[in-house]
């Protein structure tokens, strides 16, 4: 009767074997290697790329013990950290001699040991969390409002631009709020004002409205071109994050949108946290207005000193903020207009360079076609006037630099003001890496230094493995082979385990691990009800068979339903939980279903082969079956 | 080997009302606890920054503590954290700093009194990301208790449902009154423990529930307590094992398992020990006042119909 068909057996030596090929990849470690990955589009990482690389490491004499292409990067193996960071260097050198804009970008990498064969099954190693392996990982919360506001205050120029062309005087045009607002004198320059402002631009919902003698249009846009600029302002501030994170060289980062206006970000493995944390929180945009007054040099125009020192004073006119530029050792005041000429938009390159005449280290710049064009416009009366250069972080704009025009300005021109050849290349990097639709916020962070990483996966593998230990022991002293068997069965539920999520490459976190003991720990659970419930027909009198057949029925109803509820919590856990409580769970809901799978068919299929067949059972090894009546009969 | 030499069926449900007496008791003195000291709510759910740093050689505290106050945090915890050269500082909530700058600022700090310092960790979470957690937490711990009490009602009937939750958010009750008198760090992987706790304590109703609705089917005449009693003493053996063996694990990740894994360790074993109680001493009493009956979970058998007699 405790027989099980043959399929029963293959399948469960099927599932063993597959578990045990997706289980390998783990134990073979990692290697250190340098991957190199196209910058431009029109780099590609093929042959002669990588013949370059093999003949520039052997020049150098570095010894290299792999070396293979994927679909977009190469990656070349080293035996230790030194070598491999020294061949970073020289092959950085070697693929990049232009140094103001590199072709290719070389990361520092860790990848998976195990053979190749192996990887071409799609087997690899479990994803480690970032609590395992070192790293950062970021929650940026984008501030959507600004995206919209930002687009409105695009819209002005291209409404003014319109009324006038079609001669309707306006006498007012200004944003509140999330709206703009257009005054005019009459109805009639109204009426056609809307139906132009509707021809040119279909993103607004019209309104009209009368006050005092102003007849106003109010402007909003559509629920439609709203979520369309949120959608695309969140796009946007990604691609933007992807180039910066590329630029530091990270491998296998992670950049994702989360909800509605949150993005993560995860670098894993990066070593320098602080130069990361900075440029990644850095929220920086480009803007260029015209001075309108100044004190600094008296041979531009628009020097008017008394006009400063008013503004100083608080007397602000119209139409300009005060500002303060960094210059040298102290801070030159400038009116500036507040209409903006130019922003980061319109910037296709951006790199740092050595000025020719004096060496000093500047960024050059190269704005796009229209950017190219308004500058012209800007620039074409304005000869011997001051422009400012300013960045804006996080709302607070703050000037570069505000040179002298000495000729009309096209697309091309060079940013002054950095002090080193660092700040320039990170001032560079910071505007080519585009502007961001919408300012960002952190507003959760999680670093975890290397060192701690390693200890923690030390720590997890170390408690797993003792109290394994502690409970088999336990387990074959009183249950004897029955224990043995379900200490096997436990074993090949780990085994299981481990290959689901290897195979899954969900994230394994230390709460993972502590999930993985859990579920050993709960596990023994089922066992335990079996072994209980054959002592007990046993001691009732049944013969070994039906016991054993007696045992496993009676218990699988009660595992089902046990099961059942720690799913439903860990099923709760996964979908409101985050980071690591999220691998936690992933790997409780994993181990339950293998848990059942392990207890019931797989421990079943090895008793029933060393059992099944034996008609005659007379006793079965689960230790001893302690009778009750047994002991009244001898006292009597 | 058998621990469990039981002869008869041991009387429990005739102590079922000391049972549930020290049950409020205990309730009683952990929600007092809750409502005066409050948990000591950790940086994931507060908001804040917490780092972790290690030193060479152990360091002096309140050298560290000084050049918090420089920095401007007159209210920085600072306290040793597993061995004495790490040290754990805890930074509430800042206007106008992001993390990126505040631990740097600190490192540098640090690093001017004692250069071997090397930070480890750094966790910084932004006050609204704190609530949102707190939110998520209470809704997962509303959630699961619901869907226990929809699949034990379906699996068995609703009064075991009731009488399963009641008893196992009594241990949750426990466990966070202990995090509360101790006032142990209660961080998000605490409330994970404990979930996972709850629902591992419904297993053991569940074993018992089960073992009592065979008992209904086999014992016919016996009454609702002797039912009860039976059930509870046969699967006695089998719940002390496996918690045993639980226990077992939990304790290794308890001297094992570092600092990180301290008060999640912490919260499973009370919630281990606890939850024997509570499934099988607090379940079972409730069940029987909520006067479950034979009828409730055996469906009475169908008397033979007269079937196709003519009219």
């Amino acid at each position: 009767m405790n027989r099980y068909p043959l399929w029963t057996y293959l399948l469960v030596l099927g599932a063993l074997l597959m578990s045990v090929l997706y289980t390998m990849p783990n134990f073979f470690g990692e290697v250190p290697a340098v991957q190199v990955s196209p910058l431009k589009v029109t780099a590609k990482v093929d042959a002669a790329v990588m013949d370059k690389v093999e003949q520039t490491l052997k020049a150098n004499g570095i010894a290299l013990d792999g070396i293979f292409t994927d679909p977009n990067s190469i990656k070349v193996r080293f035996r230790d950290t030194d070598t491999q960071l020294k061949a970073k260097d020289i092959l950085d050198q070697a693929l990049n001699p232009d140094r103001d804009s590199p072709s290719f970008i070389l990361a520092l990498n860790l990848i998976s040991d195990s053979p190749r064969w192996l990887s071409a099954l799609n087997a690899l190693p479990m994803y480690l969390g970032l609590d395992l392996r070192g790293g950062i990982h970021f929650l940026l919360q984008v501030d959507l409002n600004s995206a919209i506001i930002k687009r409105l205050d695009g819209h002005i120029a291209t409404v003014r631009n319109g009324l006038r062309e079609k001669k309707l005087p306006y006498s007012g045009i200004g944003r509140e709020g999330q709206t703009l607002v257009i005054k005019f004198r009459d109805a009639e320059t109204r009426d056609k004002a809307q139906r132009e402002i509707e021809r040119i631009a279909p993103d607004f919902a019209l309104k009209t409205a009368e006050a005092a003698n102003e007849f106003r249009i109010i402007a909003a846009l559509t629920a439609q071109a709203q979520s369309e600029t949120q959608k695309s302002a969140i796009e946007q501030n990604i691609t933007t994050l992807r180039n910066r994170v590329n630029e530091l060289g990270v491998a296998e980062p992670i950049i994702q949108q989360q909800g509605a206006d949150r993005i993560v970000v995860q670098l894993p493995g990066v070593q320098d946290t602080a130069r990361a944390k900075d440029l990644l929180g850095r929220t920086a945009s480009l803007e260029v207005r015209m001075v309108e007054a100044h004190a600094g040099d008296s041979s531009a125009r628009d020097y008017e000193p008394a006009k400063i020192e008013a503004a100083i004073k608080g007397n602000i006119p119209f139409g300009t903020e005060l500002f303060y530029e960094r210059r040298g050792s102290g801070v030159e005041p400038l009116l500036l207009s507040k209409q903006v000429i130019i922003t980061g938009e319109r910037l296709t390159k951006a790199a740092p360079t050595f000025d020719q005449r004096d060496q000093r280290p500047v960024v050059a710049i190269e704005l796009d076609g229209q950017g190219a064009r308004i500058m012209r416009d800007a620039t074409r009366d304005a000869i011997k006037r001051r422009m400012a250069v300013l960045l804006v972080e996080k709302g607070k704009p703050e000037v570069i630099t505000a040179p002298v025009i000495q000729d009309q300005l096209g697309g091309s021109f060079q940013i002054t003001g950095s002090r080193t050849p660092r700040e320039a290349s990170d001032l560079a990097l910071l505007l080519r890496a585009g502007a961001l639709a919408a300012p960002m916020d952190i507003i959760e962070e999680r670093t975890v230094g290397p060192s701690l990483g390693a200890e923690n996966i030390r720590i997890g593998f170390q408690s797993t493995w003792i109290g394994f230990s502690a409970v088999a022991i336990f387990m074959v002293v009183y249950y004897l082979l029955f224990g043995l068997i379900s200490i096997v069965a436990l074993a090949i539920n780990v085994l299981f385990l481990i290959a689901l999520l290897s195979m899954l490459q969900a994230t394994l976190t230390l709460p993972g691990m502590a999930g993985i003991a859990l579920t050993v720990g709960m596990a023994i659970d089922a066992n335990v009800l079996i072994n209980e419930r054959i002592r007990e027909e046993l001691r009732n009198g049944n013969t070994p068979q039906a016991a054993i057949y007696a045992g496993y029925d009676r218990a699988w109803s009660t595992i089902i339903d046990s099961n059942a509820t720690t799913l439903i919590a860990a099923v709760m856990l996964f979908l409101l939980g985050s980071g690591p409580v999220k691998g936690f769970a992933v790997v409780l809901c994993l181990g339950i279903g293998t848990s059942i799978f392990s207890a019931v068919v797989v421990s079943r299929a090895i008793v029933n082969l060393y059992y099944g067949r034996r008609r005659k059972l007379e006793n079965i090894s689960i230790g001893q079956i302690w009778k009750p009546g047994a002991e009244l009969k001898e006292k009597a | 080997m058998e621990f469990f030499r039981i002869r008869r069926d041991i009387p429990f449900m005739r102590h079922a009302l000391v049972f549930n007496v020290i049950s409020v008791v205990t309730f009683l003195i952990a929600v007092g606890s809750l409502a005066t000291k409050g948990l000591n709510f950790g940086v994931d759910f507060t908001g804040g920054t917490v780092m972790e740093v290690s030193y060479a050689r152990a360091p002096d505290v309140n050298i560290i503590r000084d050049s918090m106050m420089k920095l401007g945090f007159s209210d920085a915890a600072v306290q040793t954290f597993g061995t004495s050269r790490d040290v754990l500082i805890r930074l509430p909530v800042k206007q106008g700093f992001t993390s990126a700058q505040l631990s740097d600022q600190v490192m540098n700090e640090l690093r001017k009194d004692d250069d071997t310092v090397q930070m480890r960790r750094v966790e910084f979470v932004g006050p609204q990301v704190g609530s949102e957690l707190v939110e998520n937490g209470m809704l997962a711990l509303l959630f699961v208790s619901l869907g226990i009490v929809a699949y034990l009602a379906l699996r068995f009937e609703w009064k075991f449902g009731v009488a399963a939750i009641i008893a196992n958010l009594h241990d949750v009750v426990i466990i966070l009154g202990f995090f509360s008198i101790f006032q142990w760090d209660f961080s998000l992987t605490v409330l994970a423990a404990v979930l996972a706790i709850l629902g591992y304590s419904v297993n053991e109703s569940v074993v018992v529930f089960d073992r009592i609705r065979e008992n209904f089917r086999k014992m016919r005449r016996a009454s609702v307590t002797t039912v009860i009693d039976n059930a509870i003493t046969r699967t006695m053996s089998r719940t002390i094992i496996t918690h045993g063996c639980t226990q077992l694990m939990v304790t290794s990740m308890l001297i094992f398992g570092g600092e990180a894994l301290h008060y999640f360790a912490l919260a499973l074993t009370i919630g281990i020990c606890f939850g024997i109680y509570s499934s099988v001493l607090v379940a079972s009493p409730i069940v029987m006042w909520l006067r479950v009956s034979r009828e409730d979970l055996v469906k009475p058998e169908k008397k033979a119909e007269n079937i196709g007699a003519p009219i």
